[in-house]
């Protein structure tokens, strides 16, 4: 697995209010609350995002609420990865579970400026500044996570491992 | 190497007799709750994996508590589909408009969960329950699909960290003080990954509603979960209160925590978190030049009887601020049953206030009191990031209940009295 696109580059503690605003969290469907993502802090982004393209943040990435609507979202406008210096508990899970591919990597996201073309092996953790020319390396997830990832998030892993294996 | 408290609990819930930080566990769950607004996500993912059963209808809890009485016809489809499928399944933890209460102040009232459980919930301020000596942790939807249908969830072990708690409170000062203080010291990503494991002397002077308050708070500093060890509040608390027997669990002598943070209740004083992270924390005497337009009082932080109860202290006879909404909600049913009952409601519209019936409303910018670009309040809730209460341009200051109603009568960020 891996994706190529243009960086949108974001700061420490993005929480999941700014991810998807609450006040549009009365329905459950992904393609509707998609047009409301990130807009609490950057209006633009739904309209500049186009699929395989990159979100580079720091510290604590989706921290706040256990909303799973924030990584839905981030997946339906078709981010192809969050790159973070680490991520929230929650929204690590969450990420995992919907099939919203992650990774940590602070020296990246330091080195890694709004714009720049990057592109992510999900497999091996290599991240690449097309821009700059400089390689990274993030730890890919561990074996129980890459399956439920391979499997398609964690409820269709259930089902292939008979209903009670994640 | 022993094992933290937390660790003995998902041993025990995973069938091991030891378990380590970092160990990937399969453990069977207690109970799995949701909320009007996680539940109907969580649904669509149940149906689309083709289960058709939930794992055991009485460990199940669903809670309409967000968006109720509904705020609108979006919201009121969410309620519906909750209903439905709580019927169909005869979940018989079904908490409807009447019955309900905002679900982290409602299900420790109710007895639905109790010491040595094993709890996960689609919100994050699950990690309340482990002020009765619970593991329970917040999820995702997903996670509450799969827990429904399985009964069993997957969990890294957590490290944890201890703080080890001495002295008594001043009688101005509540959990809420606490648990502010210690965001304000490790930051909202201070515990990640790790449980905050609660202990020391200084607990047993702590309430029930104060335990519930500290642990809600956990989440805030990034943490799995908070704990606090079975002691005879607790056990008064349970007693012809849980449905299930409580089971204690209590942390290893030799336990192994990353480190220990000491926190001298005596030496806590009224403290606020200011926009737009809860790590913001300032002293509120330090905060008085600061003008306010709203006060809210309530949320699954703090909307019980003691919270109520301070409130009550300090706006009976006296008049909100002009200019000043204050909007105060108790978080369940029983708690505005006895709000009524004992007078609170009267005094509340006597001093200019507003009661509404139990709902999360406000906390997370639904309705019922949202706010206007430049508009400032205080709250008892738990988050006060960007456009948290209503629009970006608007600011919370988290507080406790005393410093909220002592702000609302003053107009102003006011510490409350030493007395």
């Amino acid at each position: 697995m891996n994706t190529q696109g243009k960086v949108f580059r974001y700061g420490d503690n993005v929480d999941t209010d700014v991810i998807i605003p609450a006040r549009y969290l009365n329905t459950p469907n992904a393609a509707e609350l998609a047009q409301h993502c990130m807009e609490d802090i950057d209006k633009d982004f739904v309209k500049a995002v186009v699929p395989g393209d990159v979100i580079v943040a720091g510290w604590n990435f989706g921290c706040g609420s256990s909303r799973e609507h924030a990584p839905l979202v981030i997946k339906t406008c078709g981010t192809g990865c969050v790159i973070a210096k680490s991520f929230a508990r929650i929204f690590y899970r969450n990420a995992i579970n919907i099939g919203l591919p992650i990774l940590e990597c602070p020296e990246a996201v330091d080195e890694i400026s709004a714009n720049d073309q990057i592109a992510v092996d999900f497999d091996t953790g290599e991240i690449k500044n097309l821009t700059t020319g400089k390689t990274y390396r993030a730890q890919p997830f561990p074996p129980f996570i890459q399956n439920i990832i391979r499997c398609g998030g964690l409820l269709a892993s259930l089902r292939e491992n008979g209903g009670t294996e994640a | 190497m022993g094992m933290t408290m937390t660790q003995k609990i998902l041993a025990a819930h995973a069938g091991l007799d030891h378990v380590v930080a970092g160990q990937l566990i399969n453990a069977k769950l207690d109970i799995v709750l949701g909320n009007d607004i996680t539940t109907p996500v969580a649904i669509n993912e149940f149906k689309k994996a083709g289960f058709d059963s939930v794992f055991d209808k009485d460990r199940v809890a669903i809670v309409l508590d967000h968006f109720v009485p509904n705020k609108d016809i979006k919201a009121a489809e969410q309620s519906k589909q909750c209903r439905e499928f709580a019927c169909s399944h005869c979940v018989s933890h079904f908490y409807d408009v009447g019955k309900m209460g905002i679900e982290h102040a409602l299900l420790p009232e109710q007895g639905v969960v109790t010491a040595g459980d094993c709890i996960i919930g689609a919100d994050s301020h699950t990690c309340t329950y482990g002020a009765l000596g619970a593991f329970s942790t917040g999820v995702g939807s997903t996670d509450m699909a799969a827990g429904m249908a399985t009964g069993m969830s997957w969990f890294k072990v957590p490290s944890a960290i201890r703080f080890e708690l001495t002295g008594k409170l001043p009688k101005n000062c509540s959990g809420k003080d606490v648990i502010l203080t210690i965001i304000g010291m490790i930051g909202v990503d201070g515990a990640l990954y790790k449980s905050m494991e609660f202990v020391g002397d200084g607990i047993a002077s702590l309430s029930m509603d104060d335990r519930l308050c500290i642990c809600n708070m956990a989440i805030e500093a990034g943490a799995k979960n908070g704990i606090f060890p079975v002691d005879d509040v607790t056990k008064a608390y349970m007693q012809g209160r849980c449905e299930r027997e409580p089971i204690v669990f209590a942390a290893d002598e030799d336990a192994e925590y990353e480190k220990t943070i000491t926190i001298d209740l005596s030496a806590i004083t009224p403290t606020v978190s200011c926009p737009h992270l809860p790590e913001n924390t300032r002293p509120a005497a330090e905060l008085s030049d600061i003008k306010i337009d709203q006060v809210v009082i309530g949320s699954c932080t703090n909307g019980r009887m003691e919270d109520m109860e301070t409130a009550y202290k300090i706006l009976k006879g006296q008049k909100v601020a002009d200019g000043v909404r204050c909007i105060i909600i108790p978080a369940t049913m029983q708690i505005m049953r006895e709000c009524v009952e004992r007078g609170y409601v009267t005094a509340f519209m006597d001093a200019g206030a507003v009661v509404s019936t139990p709902t999360c409303g406000p906390c997370l910018g639904g309705y019922m009191g949202i706010l206007a670009a430049g508009e400032r309040c205080v709250a008892t809730t738990n988050r006060n990031f960007v456009g948290r209460m209503g629009h970006v341009d608007s600011e919370v200051y988290l507080a406790s209940p005393a410093t909220a109603a002592a702000s609302a009568l003053t107009g102003y960020i006011t510490a409350p009295k030493e007395d």
